[in-house]
């Protein structure tokens, strides 16, 4: 039985059992922080910074991913501050490569077009970079188009923690990261690469998606991922009836 | 009365700006009884006229032409609306940005051609190394995203502008139609 805390979250007072993020706690009682690299049954890693939060007693911003909740805290999710804050982080990823909305096969799905959206982001006030970057149509059936990636690494968590097979890797640091096959293999080379499509459902902009899908086409689910997770860290998803 | 300027200009992009502009359909009525048009594709007017209320600017700042226009514009205009992705934030034209402009010419002129294979430089503005969004060269007073954007954001901006008020867009009859894309 774990321990049971109390917290502030917003000033309501919240009963909650120890271990979890204070992102988790919050999403249980219905409050909304921003984040684009958190998914549901993967580890948090805190990549994005967009779910920041203000904790009492403490002088700089924490993500609320990867902040586990404590005894007596007291935090605060939304405010001036943390939107000013919110909306640079959100605008760097933009800026940082090549978002074209209109031509992409997410527009309209992408969870981050939808966050410029709901955090009322109307342009990006820093200068696009426009990096060159790899486009890789080598696999059969998927993309990966680095243009539209955040390096929020749910695709590398995704095989590596849920489908057991380690395709995906970021190198490099900073600006120059890229997601890497396999130690900078093609995706049609790897030899790892099950081809489950789980990289693809989790990815939450264009970056990996599926061939044959237009513009505006390619929506995505990750809530069968999360169940298949939350069903294997509780030991049950050998049971008969489990279907994805 | 005297009426408002407006103008609207066509930089580089495709001109389903323009035509979202239009398909605010009867609004245009209301917004042509307190406002003049007074320069763009939908009127005939050669030079940039001064003393503009507002600017619709779509597309991206791509061409020699654009650069010098824009700055023009800016001078003349007291507010300037970055109209769609491309003048938000450089949208399909900034595709080419990873490209030397050389290289891209050839590739469209040269290699694409199967006549006349050379890049056209007589009556052409020459290409900026990078097309951007107008707010990279002047400064943007409001900016309305999306491919195009939606007609009826386009109608609530120019309502709220001719009512002598800055459209907030985070009013909730748009927010939800402020979007790239």
């Amino acid at each position: 039985m774990p321990q049971k805390i109390s917290l502030r979250i917003d000033g309501e007072l919240i009963h909650t059992a120890a271990g979890q993020s204070i992102l988790d706690a919050a999403k249980a009682h219905n409050k909304f922080i921003p984040a684009l690299c958190h998914m549901k049954g993967l580890s948090s890693v805190g990549a994005c910074r967009l779910c920041i939060v203000e904790v009492a007693g403490v002088g700089r911003l924490l993500p609320a991913c990867t902040t586990p909740v404590q005894d007596g805290m007291s935090v605060t999710t939304q405010s001036d501050k943390l939107r000013r804050y919110r909306r640079i982080a959100l605008e760097l990823l933009f800026a940082e490569r090549n978002h074209v909305c209109a031509v992409c096969v997410s527009n309209g799905f992408c969870e981050l077009q939808g966050l410029a959206k709901r955090l009322g982001v109307t342009n990006v006030r820093y200068p696009y970079t426009y990096p060159k970057v790899p486009i890789d149509l080598t696999h059969p059936r998927y993309t990966a188009d680095q243009n539209r990636c955040i390096l929020c690494s749910r695709c590398v968590r995704v095989c590596a923690e849920v489908e057991g097979a380690h395709v995906w890797e970021i190198s490099g640091r900073g600006v120059g990261s890229r997601l890497v096959c396999e130690l900078n293999r093609s995706w049609g080379e790897s030899t790892n690469c099950t081809s489950c499509g789980k990289c693809v459902q989790s990815c939450p902009t264009g970056a990996i998606a599926e061939k044959g899908f237009a513009v505006e086409e390619m929506s995505k689910r990750t809530d069968p991922i999360s169940r298949l997770a939350t069903l294997r860290a509780a030991g049950s998803d050998n049971k008969p009836g489990v279907i994805l | 009365m005297n009426k408002a300027k407006v103008a609207t200009v066509w930089l580089d992009g495709c001109s389903g700006c323009h035509m979202s502009v239009l398909d605010i359909d009867e609004v245009l009525i209301d917004v042509l009884h307190k406002a003049d048009i007074v320069y763009g594709p939908l009127v005939d007017a050669q030079e940039f006229p001064e003393g503009v209320d507002v600017t619709l600017t779509e597309g991206a700042v791509s061409s020699q032409h654009d650069y010098k226009l824009i700055q023009q514009i800016r001078k003349r205009t007291k507010l300037l609306i970055a109209l769609g992705d491309c003048a938000v934030t450089g949208n399909v034209p900034s595709m080419r940005n990873t490209i030397p402009t050389k290289r891209l010419l050839e590739r469209a002129y040269v290699e694409g051609a199967d006549i006349h294979q050379r890049a056209p430089s007589d009556g052409v503005p020459a290409l900026l190394r990078h097309a951007v969004p107008v707010q990279e060269i002047v400064k943007v007073d409001l900016h309305l995203p999306g491919c195009p954007p939606k007609p009826a954001l386009i109608a609530f901006a120019l309502t709220e502008l001719l009512a002598g008020r800055k459209p907030d867009l985070t009013n909730p009859s748009v927010a939800g139609l402020v979007k790239f894309g």
